[in-house]
């Protein structure tokens, strides 16, 4: 009775925010499964159940493994470039300086920096789309090719070339995270006790030594939290990949990646029940991706 | 350690979340999925008989409020808006016309269709356009043979089926019955500014030897022969080559690739094109153009940078703003490729576009025919001339108007090209997955990263795929 109370309590809050994630983003999720043993195309009001065909099309579908790949390419690269320039830029903001004074503190001008480094997450993701289609516009009246022009060479295709296309996309996505991961890898520093520095510091440790023995393990959680978001970032992409290399995943696919082909699928060639088929796939892929992180990261917390 | 018994908050949360979801929403909400509820086989649409009277053959009442949905795009929405929908008025003085303009077509009426709400006459275009023959499957389309048949506003003597180009009969079909009006007409070949030619002394290339050697020349001017846009517009050098396989082919070439003949992409002429165009590509191209959009390569154009342009005579209009005073549109025919060519030089597409449907349960079907009845009329096509300066498909519409120099020009190209008309290639409305595909493939090839030869087998081997995929309805053309 006692125990009944207690969490009748709890469950008392947790009704109605929990009603509202099943009806916002549970129940659609249902309906993705449901709808991906259909052949629905969206108009009919008939709709016929195909099993599980459309999983066994994906299987053969050169499209899906292309959009695999390029997930793989961007689930190795995103996080750890987004994550390591994050720990060092942070580094440097807040303990680059050295000790000066009674505590550590970052390079000069570090409040400064931490802002603009900020900008970029402060943009929509459609705006930063179209301000580097101009960066990489293929010509010499792009920005970066507009430089290289100055010294004679030959105008690159940053989103034309299949080589480089993904590439320039994924360091978008960088240049746009970073800012976003300097002020978490901040905050975890902030939460640092200052002596352990200062008595590492004492002791004779470099700044390299302070990172490595000190910063690091002690922002373990942190960047575990950093890396699963990441890695969900590099299941997503859509609206970037959509202004910038246009949704025909150009060039020979090369950019291709899942959401786009979802939504080309579902709404450019009325396949709703295969392009729930694929977004069915794409929710596993990241649930697996999420559990595989945090299983394989798992270690005892260290209590400060 | 949890003791045995003992709730963890964990569990807690896990037991909570699936008995709100088992219980609360959940059941509810399954039965009012999207595709859940409904059932059975389409509604059949009601059919509409037109009367002896020729001032309101379809019986419309004069009451009921219409709703009219523009794609807003190039042609802006003007048109209707302030004329069509004004000459609706007119007729029926006191009624509401409701004008809906907008660039997310499906986005906005998708769900409409889906749930029954649904506008009277709808203008389906852009990138965001709906699929009618899903429409026309589930009996959303009204059937225009009524309209067809109808008398003409000016001439009650004379149906509405004899005021048009033909094409409009033919366009209107899917699955043999006449359910969507085409309603502009639009040339399409190789654009390119008739004052520069003047001014150089260059004379149009009738042959593909002459073609390449004003590319030589041109080339010493830091001019570029040709260029498509690869990044927003690599459809405009897919018809390019289709066209340009129709030339040496003829027709029958880009039938076959619709009606998904097998092998129709293998075809010779079909392989003899895109190899004329790549060595284009190779030989006076400019990769950086694969990266640009439409309005960049036209600027680009309006520059003098590049002679011809693979495109639709609407780019007058689109640049009209842009267009400096010694830059004059005019329309090219394609060269000849071959010395035995099925098409004689002069050949051009000349195409009708920009669909325009009535919904076949909406509230005021009668309406919607009747709305399109004043857009074939002279007045109604004549404005829309006017006001976009884009030919229409009825006759004798724009004699005596005062029609900028490009249309001027494909107007002339269309007299001089006589029966030697180029089909346009429907698979894009049909099958647009492989449109697509094809859209993508075109710039891998035009890149020199595949062969001719490999894109045609490309485009072959994802025509045999459609073929076989039972989702995608299958349309056929005979001419």
């Amino acid at each position: 009775m006692e125990r009944l109370r207690k969490y009748g309590f709890v469950a008392g809050f947790l009704v109605v925010p929990l009603a509202l994630y099943s009806v916002f983003v549970i129940s659609p999720y249902v309906q993705a499964f449901q709808l991906s043993l259909t052949s629905w195309n969206g108009y009919s009001s008939i709709v016929r159940y195909v099993g599980l065909d459309n999983f066994g099309r994906l299987f053969d579908d050169e499209v899906f493994w292309q959009a695999l790949r390029n997930h793989g390419i961007m689930l190795l690269v995103l996080p750890i470039a987004t994550i390591v320039i994050a720990l060092f830029l942070s580094f440097l903001l807040n303990l680059g300086g050295g000790t000066r004074g009674a505590g550590m503190s970052g390079v000069w001008g570090s409040k400064f920096y931490r802002v603009v480094f900020f900008f970029p997450q402060v943009l929509a993701v459609a705006v930063v789309g179209v301000l580097f289609q101009a960066v990489y516009r293929p010509d010499a009246d792009g920005v970066i090719n507009g430089v290289l022009a100055r010294f004679g060479a030959e105008p690159v295709g940053w989103l034309t070339e299949p080589g480089l296309a993904l590439w320039s996309i994924i360091a978008v996505m960088i240049w746009q995270g970073v800012g976003f991961y300097v002020v978490l890898f901040s905050a975890g520093m902030a939460a640092i006790p200052k002596d352990y520095f200062e008595a590492a510091a004492l002791d004779g440790a470099g700044r390299v030594r302070l990172f490595f023995s000190i910063t690091l393990p002690l922002l373990r959680d942190t960047i575990q939290v950093g890396w699963i978001y990441l890695g969900i970032a590099a299941f997503d992409g859509f609206a970037l990949v959509q202004v910038l290399a246009g949704d025909k995943g150009e060039p020979d696919g090369a950019t291709t990646i899942l959401p786009v082909t979802i939504y080309k699928t579902a709404f450019a060639y009325n396949k709703v029940g295969y392009a729930s088929a694929m977004g069915v796939a794409l929710f596993f892929l990241t649930v697996t991706f999420a559990v595989l992180t945090l299983r394989t990261t798992r270690r005892e917390r260290v209590e400060l | 350690m949890t003791p045995p018994g003992e709730i963890t908050r964990r569990q807690l949360l896990r037991r909570l979340g699936m008995t709100a979801f088992v219980a609360g929403p959940g059941a509810g909400l399954l039965s009012a999925c999207a595709t859940a509820g409904a059932g059975g086989e389409p509604s059949a649409a009601p059919s509409i008989t037109a009367s002896a009277d020729t001032r309101n053959p379809f019986g419309v009442d004069p009451k009921k409020p219409l709703e009219v949905v523009i794609f807003s795009g190039g042609y802006g929405d003007a048109y209707a808006k302030d004329l069509h929908e004004e000459l609706y008025k007119k007729e029926f003085p006191g009624v509401s016309v409701k004008h809906n303009a907008t660039q997310q077509i499906g986005t906005q009426l998708r769900p409409r269709f889906a749930g029954g709400d649904v506008p009277d006459v709808l203008n389906n275009s852009g990138p965001d356009s709906m699929d009618l023959a899903a429409l026309a499957a589930e009996n959303h389309l009204a059937d225009l043979t009524v309209l067809f048949d109808a008398p003409s506003i000016d001439d009650p003597a004379k149906k509405i089926r004899d005021t048009v180009t033909p094409a409009v009969i033919d366009n209107a079909k899917i699955n043999g019955k006449d359910l969507v009006l085409n309603y502009t007409v639009s040339h399409r070949a190789l654009w390119y500014n008739a004052k520069l030619f003047a001014a150089k002394g260059w004379s149009l290339p009738r042959t593909w030897a002459e073609f390449t050697a004003l590319g030589d020349t041109a080339k010493q001017e830091g001019i570029l022969l040709f260029a498509y846009p690869g990044q927003k517009g690599p459809y405009y050098q897919l018809w390019n080559v289709l066209y340009t396989a129709a030339k040496i082919g003829g027709n029958q070439v880009i039938i076959d690739i619709d009606n998904l003949v097998d092998n129709a992409w293998n075809a010779e002429p079909m392989k003899q094109a895109v190899t004329a165009w790549v060595d284009i590509q190779a030989k006076y191209g400019d990769k950086a153009y694969f990266g640009l959009d439409h309005t960049q390569t036209q600027v680009k154009q309006l520059q003098n940078k590049l002679l011809f342009y693979p495109v639709g005579s609407w780019v007058e209009n689109e640049m009209a703003k842009d267009k400096p005073d010694d830059f004059e549109y005019a329309i090219a025919p394609i060269p000849d490729v071959t010395a035995a060519d099925k098409m004689p030089y002069g050949a051009i597409q000349v195409g009708v576009g920009e669909n325009f449907v009535v919904a076949a349960k909406g509230k005021n079907p009668q309406g919607g025919l009747e709305y399109l009845r004043i857009m074939l009329s002279k007045e109604g096509a004549r404005g829309f001339t006017e006001k976009t300066e884009n030919l229409t498909v009825v006759n004798g519409a724009a004699a005596g108007l005062d029609l900028p120099a490009g249309l001027m020009s494909a107007a002339k190209a269309q007299d001089a090209a006589g029966q030697n008309i180029i089909t346009d290639a429907r698979f894009e409305g049909w099958y647009k997955e492989l449109f697509d595909y094809g859209t993508q493939q075109i710039n891998v090839v035009m890149a020199g990263r595949i062969t001719p030869d490999k894109f045609c087998a490309n485009m072959q081997k994802k025509a045999d795929e459609i073929k076989k995929d039972d989702a995608v309805a299958k349309q056929t053309r005979s001419q």
